[in-house]
């Protein structure tokens, strides 16, 4: 089975990525009964003895001895790093896999990518080269960043480029929490636009995130499981914002909530691959089947049930609920509406009791009230894992292509031209070494073309479909 | 003579693994509704096609499980492995870390080559073990990337290594609305690619079998175990030993007197399978069949070219003897056939009438009826069904499915979307358009049969 690396960077960064190594040991924990280090956990984590302090060879098989995440932490300040190393998962990090600063970058993209960038470029290849070293096969960078600070974004990006160059052949799958309309970082579109750029050019797959999203899905889950509707009580540790069961009992901290519903979709993206099923689908395929174009690679994500009710019986309406729910609006992790978009491709990873009959009867079911391109009518990839996750007893993450991105992007665009048009705080950027006006222009020009390629597909649908006439073969 | 089975892929390996299963529990059952004379030397028949019995010891599949990841491979070696009465060869298998991303380029181009010596040792190992060696069954889906891909290759290393043995390329068809969105591409890719290679390829359709299930079966939550069950019904059916026209003794060289009967001209090698009756297991003991019934069904099932036993078109009719048998005079919807192989088996199937089959308004006109038309029969009954009939047909079954399949990858491959994850790993557009030539030519020939 191939290893996957987590490289997470700057504080937001670092603060799901915390969220989703706790997640990811409880989920293990909760399948893996006999503490035998298997191959599903050596996705993650490395088995290490624990008397040669990390240093000696891993260990490959037999009794879990101490578990290390698979995991470089990056960030330009120390605070967040240092919390976590004093935290309940201090002894999962490898204290090796750390690169950190003092004075952080300013919210400014040019410090984290020009400065830091070339500042620890070394330092960063060669502990990524470690990394992938202790992988017998490794498949798959995750990089965890946030868009509208300095360090996330720019750092970030910058060792996304380095990925590529460093590890051609390693998938790069980006996770990128996007700021909101009421950023308080005022130079955040700067900063987007510039990432944007790094991201569109060099990253595989990005799952865009935004947090007006997950703060509406976390209200939603607390009216639900406040609001105690007689015979329904919301199994806890059930709760896709809950960190109930994992290491961290300590006061939850006012991200947390909205953290763990990033990491439960890192979980569940990577649990086919994980674990078996009797339809995988692995990391590769997720890149294969819902990218038709390199560059329209924005993945909308949406991750149902919310939450479990206690009471045990699973009616196969509710099965079904749960697909519906998928496609709705207010389940989405980013401000989009799939449904009333195009779509280019749709994924849908299905975890536990769930059969391939209930998948097809679905999507039958749903299929009338999306709207395809013209050429992937059936523009379906599905996989079928038997785990759940924890607390439930099914699950579904659904990954779309759809030009519902659009609208976002059209908004940052916005955004950045207001300050740009005024030159607002520009100084700050072209006064460090490495920057010019011209990476500002070039990279909202690739997000104009980016804007326009949507622009191109949404203007095929509902258009009338004439195929392409087949090869005439003389006979 | 035997078998050597190659598993390939998720599909191919889940398949293979419900095949052994269903063979080894026909022989290990007590329903075998004939002689002991009959029962013994059937058991020893399919042991020398499918098993390799060491000493005292639980039969061994001849088969070789090739994946490009450990997952589905580890489960299915130990799932038999703990059924007790049978396994695999611990040896027998080939995976690599890392999957094929249902990237037929990537199992074509890339693992093929990579890992050509290692899988061909291990098919040699098998082929060395058999006394004397029927031919390669291979079974993988075309949907994905290893199955599809690798599978493609190695059927070409099979034919380059082994050039007289016969090749049968079991082929696993996806559901029509999606498993992976490459499919069409996977599928038309693996599709040209066989026919170069393979000697026929045998089809299911998933669509189909799901049909079986929830129709005919009523299950209610189907599972692709439940599919690969019905699947391996209807191949153990075929692949069981029969006794051939005129022989008592149990045929040897199945493979090989399948491509005789079935595959008269290379241009037209997809066959397809129908298998009869198929019920629920508990309604078993309450239901008889008539030979009579069954072969009406089955004939009617092909002129109409029926999925199944339920909802069979009565209206169509082969058209009359006496008018020109030219295509364009045939009504619609009747499926002309090329050649047909009947496989009978139970409670006295030699008092079967089969002239029905042998009509020669069935057939095209270039061929001798009494050539077309083949029958197997054994009176040893077939996984508890008292009477079972199956037909292998080459016929225009699929000429529909595979131009709907070419269709939709002609229209994707229209607007070049996907094309660059396949030319990142050596496919490049021409091969793509050679595949579509190679398979629109099919096409017609079965449109003009």
């Amino acid at each position: 089975m191939a290893q996957s690396v987590v490289v997470q960077v700057g504080q937001c960064g670092n603060q799901v990525g915390c969220r989703f190594w706790d997640l990811a040991l409880r989920e293990h924990a909760a399948v893996n009964k006999k503490g035998i280090y298997d191959e599903a956990l050596s996705s993650f984590f490395r088995n290490v003895d624990t008397r040669s302090d990390g240093n000696g060879p891993d260990i490959y098989k037999g009794k879990i001895c101490s578990l290390k995440a698979r995991a470089l932490l990056i960030d330009m300040e120390e605070g967040v790093v240092n919390e976590i190393l004093q935290g309940p998962l201090r002894d999962v990090f490898d204290s090796k896999q750390l690169i950190t600063d003092v004075s952080g970058s300013g919210n400014n993209w040019a410090v984290g990518y020009k400065l830091y960038g070339y500042q620890y470029r070394e330092n960063i290849v060669e502990k990524l080269r470690k990394t992938a070293e202790h992988c017998d096969c490794l498949q798959c960078f995750f990089i965890i960043h946030s868009m509208g600070g300095g360090t996330g974004s720019g750092l970030g990006t910058f060792v996304l480029n380095l990925l590529e160059d460093e590890f051609p052949e390693v998938y790069r799958f980006v996770t990128s929490v996007y700021p909101s309309g009421e950023d308080d970082v005022i130079t955040s579109p700067y900063n987007s636009v510039l990432a944007m750029k790094e991201l569109n050019e060099h990253a595989d797959c990005v799952l865009p995130i935004e947090n007006e999203s997950l703060f509406d899905i976390v209200n939603k889950i607390n009216q639900m499981a406040n609001s105690g509707k007689l015979g329904s009580t919301v199994k806890q540790n059930s709760l896709v914002t809950s960190s109930a069961g994992s290491a961290k009992t300590l006061q939850e901290k006012p991200f947390d909530a909205m953290n763990n519903i990033v990491a439960n979709l890192l979980l569940n993206l990577t649990s086919s691959a994980r674990f078996e099923g009797s339809l995988n689908m692995d990391l590769n395929e997720i890149s294969m089947n819902l990218v038709p174009f390199p560059r329209l690679h924005y993945l909308v994500s949406s991750l149902t049930p919310l939450y479990t009710l206690a009471d045990v019986n699973v009616p196969s309406r509710r099965l079904d609920q749960m697909f519906s729910d998928a496609f709705s609006r207010d389940h989405q992790l980013i401000q989009a509406d799939p449904k009333h978009s195009l779509y280019l491709a749709c994924a849908l990873l299905v975890r536990g009791n769930v059969q391939v009959s209930d998948l097809r009867r679905n999507i039958e079911r749903l299929k009338p009230s999306l709207d395809f391109v013209s050429w992937n009518q059936e523009g379906w990839k599905t996989g079928l894992c038997s785990v759940p996750p924890v607390g439930h007893s099914h699950s579904l993450l659904a990954l779309a292509n759809n030009t519902c991105v659009k609208p976002t992007f059209i908004e940052l665009k916005d955004r950045f031209m207001k300050l740009y048009k005024k030159k607002a705080h520009l100084h700050h950027y072209l006064q460090i070494d490495g920057m010019e006006q011209s990476c500002f222009s070039e990279a909202v020009s690739s997000l104009s073309d980016l804007i326009e390629e949507y622009n191109e597909l949404d203007a095929t649908k509902g258009g009338p479909r004439t195929d392409p006439s087949r090869l005439k073969i003389a006979v | 003579m035997s078998i050597v089975t190659v598993q390939l892929g998720q599909c191919g390996n889940q398949i293979g693994h419900e095949v052994f299963h269903s063979l080894c529990s026909d022989i290990q059952g007590t329903h075998g509704l004939c002689s002991r004379r009959e029962n013994e030397s059937y058991q020893e028949s399919c042991r020398e096609r499918f098993f390799c019995q060491e000493e005292s010891a639980v039969p061994v599949a001849r088969a070789v499980l090739v994946d490009m990841e450990p997952k589905v491979i580890s489960q299915t070696l130990s799932v038999a492995a703990r059924s007790g009465s049978w396994k695999y060869n611990q040896q027998s298998h080939f995976c690599q870390k890392q999957g094929s991303g249902n990237n037929w380029a990537s199992g074509y181009s890339v693992h093929g080559p990579r890992h050509k010596e290692a899988i061909m040792n291990l098919v040699q190992k098998e082929a060395e073990k058999c006394d004397r060696l029927g031919g390669f069954f291979t079974i993988m889906s075309m949907a994905g990337g290893t199955g599809s891909g690798l599978g493609a290759f190695v059927t070409q290393c099979l034919r380059d290594a082994f050039p007289t043995s016969f090749i049968l390329n079991h082929v696993i068809w996806p559901y029509g609305t999606g498993e992976v969105i490459v499919q069409n591409y996977n599928s038309v890719l693996t599709l040209s690619h066989l026919y170069q290679s393979a000697d026929a390829l045998l089809v299911h359709e998933n669509d189909v079998i799901h049909k079986i299930c929830a129709q005919l079966m009523n299950i209610k939550q189907i599972s692709f175990r439940d599919v690969n069950q019905v699947l391996a019904h209807q191949l153990g059916s075929v692949f069981q030993p029969t006794h051939t026209e005129g022989h008592s003794d149990y045929s040897r060289n199945p493979l090989g007197d399948l491509m005789e009967t079935l595959v008269p001209h290379p241009e037209f090698r997809m066959l397809g399978l129908r298998n009869i009756p198929q019920i629920p297991e508990n309604s078993l003991p309450y239901s008889t069949f008539s030979w009579p019934g069954l072969i009406k069904h089955l004939r009617q099932m092909l002129i109409a070219n029926a999925k199944m036993e339920e909802g069979i078109d009565w209206q169509v009719r082969p058209p009359c003897p006496g008018s020109s048998s030219h295509s364009t005079n045939k009504p619609l919807h009747f499926n002309t056939s090329l050649a047909n192989l009947l496989v009978l088996r139970g409670k006295d199937v030699h008092s079967v009438d089969l002239g029905s089959f042998q009509d020669p308004s069935l057939y095209t006109s270039w061929l001798n009826p009494q050539d077309a038309f083949n029958a197997w029969k054994t009176p040893r009954a077939f996984n508890k069904y008292e009477k079972s009939a199956s037909l292998v047909s080459n016929s225009q079954f699929l000429l529909k499915p595979l131009d709907s399949i070419v269709g939709k990858a002609w229209n994707m491959f229209a607007s070049k979307a996907y094309v660059h994850q396949y030319t990142k790993f050596g496919i490049e557009e021409e091969d793509f358009l050679d595949s579509f030539t190679t398979l629109e030519q099919v096409i017609s020939s079965y449109s003009t049969l």
